[in-house]
């Protein structure tokens, strides 16, 4: 397979991640362009893993850490959101910010 | 092009298309259940790429736990319609920066990828079993692995007392 697919789909899923994260007012949507663009980065370290097949799988090896990392994230994300919730009564960022 | 680029290819359709819906859908719900799509393509893309264990890790964590989080807390900050602002759009007056600041970014990548990987192939000479992820991990990513469980366990206590402290008052 050439190595160009999945490189490429990556690219894609971290400029959609990225307009996400960037045009979404509800914090919580924001946080899930967060992790698109978290697994656009697994896409790619996995993709340079199989490229390289190397002896001590490095690529597979930081992708579940940063599946453990994106999901300590999204856990503390969506506390800090609940607590701007309580807060504020709102979770949409425009009015959060005024 | 061969059998597994072309199933490589459909799958990387859905993924992205249904990226696209999950972050410009009105509906939060649906947004999520979009992501849900996106995360299982993306595993199916991993199986390609001879990373199974890696596949079975995403979707039990990423569709198993992530998305039921975020659907938790989708409906636990639901706003009342009546004392909203009257704003029903779901992005923010600057999408158009975002948008182009999004296809600069990955058109950047792209071309990058392209002009550094154009001929290179995948050959799958060692596929990531369950076993042989096992055995790296367990031998020489001992140390990364039982600092991450740290991180992991410190951001969890940080979310418990986050939410905690927040319904004492």
């Amino acid at each position: 397979m050439s190595l160009l697919y999945p490189l490429l789909l990556s690219s894609a899923l971290f400029g959609i991640g990225l307009y996400g994260v960037l045009a979404r007012r509800n914090a919580v949507l924001m946080l899930l362009g967060v992790e698109l663009m978290l697994n656009a980065v697994n896409l790619n370290l996995v993709a340079f893993d199989a490229w390289f097949a190397d002896r001590m799988h490095t690529g597979q090896v930081l992708t579940l850490f940063t599946i453990a990392l994106a999901a300590a994230e999204i856990g503390l994300g969506l506390a800090i959101v609940l607590a701007l919730f309580r807060a504020v009564r709102t979770v949409d960022v425009d009015e959060v910010g005024r | 092009m061969n059998a597994t680029e072309v199933v490589f290819v459909v799958l990387s359709v859905l993924a992205a298309g249904s990226a696209l819906l999950a972050m410009t859908s009105r509906q939060l719900v649906h947004a999520a259940l979009w992501l849900v799509v996106t995360l299982g393509a993306v595993a199916g893309c991993f199986v390609l790429m001879t990373a199974e264990f890696i596949a079975w890790v995403q979707v039990l964590v990423y569709v198993g736990a992530v998305v039921v989080l975020v659907i938790f807390a989708l409906m636990l900050t639901r706003q009342g319609r009546e004392q909203g602002s009257g704003t029903t759009a779901e992005v923010t007056g600057n999408r158009w920066i975002a948008a182009v600041l999004g296809v600069v970014a990955a058109v950047g990548l792209g071309a990058t990828t392209i002009a550094g990987f154009g001929g290179e192939r995948i050959e799958g000479r060692r596929i990531g079993t369950a076993a042989s992820i096992g055995d790296a991990l367990f031998t020489d990513w001992v140390l990364p692995f039982e600092i991450l469980s740290g991180v992991l366990l410190a951001a969890l206590v940080g979310a418990i007392v986050l939410s905690r402290s927040g319904s004492d008052r």
